[in-house]
């Protein structure tokens, strides 16, 4: 990995037209301990980050499909590559989205089935700890963060839901509740190699009091910061 | 000029949340008879004359990868005729 003259890992935080939380994505880096780094749409390379994120918000209008144009930005070709390499990605609500539409992730978010857009503080079950985003929780650990989205209902066909399932890529569920639809109470999941995992509840809106309804998301970019030093 | 028509329709098998609200609207409209509502999207592009296999292969592979999300979408391509753009049966 590449290390920064500060000797903090660097993650990358990307903002698309219409990204929202890519300002409240930085902060919850550098509360984390990291050096968080701004990466535009258009950048052609990703500034020899160790790590990105895929921030909320409605990258380009949601038009056509939430993520579907942002996934075609020029960031994105060498964000995929160095993913498919192994680099943590990660995405929160219209980041999830775009790992989806880049089939990074399988699946898809649709329409909440019940219409209305959520916003709320949503409990989850941890339920995968060794990926690149969640070393820092215990297995069955359950937290809170706002959840926030009109287009959250992940489905998948019932054949990708098994093999999610079978090969334990399911990273978090919903509890108390399921606030969109989600297949099977999903909130989140990995690619095989768990260093990709999208979700769509916010943690980088949990990561301080003041602001927050717990600390309880500080815990990804702590995680990813303790694999960059490792690694 | 000639259009090429791409549908996007959820698959059966997805939730259309979207198309329930619809229905469910009908009878206070007062349309009754009406069974299920599938909401979708149409696209109309404007090629170049004349529309060729080749053209049109790589149509569908912009509808494959970018206009419809195969995960839950289906997809068709069609080159609209005159006579069915001026609203003339078809």
């Amino acid at each position: 990995m590449t290390g920064s003259a500060s000797g903090l890992g660097r993650i990358g935080v990307v903002t698309f037209p219409g990204s929202l939380d890519d300002g409240d994505a930085q902060r919850a880096v550098r509360l984390a301990g990291g050096e968080p780094v701004a990466l535009w749409h258009r950048d052609k390379n990703l500034h020899q980050v160790d790590a990105v994120v895929l921030p909320g918000g409605f990258s380009y209008g949601d038009y056509l499909r939430c993520g579907a144009i942002a996934r075609f930005s020029p960031v994105m070709e060498p964000l995929l590559e160095q993913a498919r390499a192994g680099m943590p990605v990660l995405g929160i609500c219209n980041g999830f989205q775009v790992l989806c539409e880049s089939h990074l992730l399988p699946g898809a978010l649709t329409r909440n089935d019940h219409l209305h857009f959520v916003c709320r503080d949503q409990k989850l079950r941890v339920e995968r700890t060794d990926t690149a985003w969640t070393s820092d929780y215990t297995h069955g650990q359950e937290i809170t963060v706002p959840l926030k989205n009109g287009e959250g209902g992940y489905v998948a066909d019932e054949h990708t839901l098994d093999a999610l399932e079978a090969e334990g890529r399911v990273v978090f569920r919903y509890v108390g509740g399921n606030p969109n639809g989600s297949r099977r109470d999903i909130a989140g999941i990995t690619n095989e190699a768990g260093n990709v995992v999208g979700l769509m509840p916010h943690p980088e809106h949990a990561v301080e009091t003041l602001t927050g309804p717990t600390t309880d998301g500080l815990g990804f970019f702590t995680s990813a910061l303790k694999r960059l030093v490792t690694a | 000029m000639a259009r090429v028509v791409v549908d996007v329709m959820l698959k059966p098998e997805i939730l259309d949340p979207q198309g329930q609200a619809v229905q469910r609207a009908l009878p206070r409209l007062g349309f009754e008879g009406v069974d299920g509502v599938r909401q979708g999207k149409r696209f109309e592009l404007e090629v170049a004359e004349p529309v060729t296999d080749d053209a049109l292969a790589r149509i569908h592979d912009l509808a494959e990868t970018f206009l419809a999300n195969t995960v839950i979408e289906n997809f068709t391509v069609r080159v609209e005729d005159a006579e069915s753009a001026q609203g003339a049966p078809a």
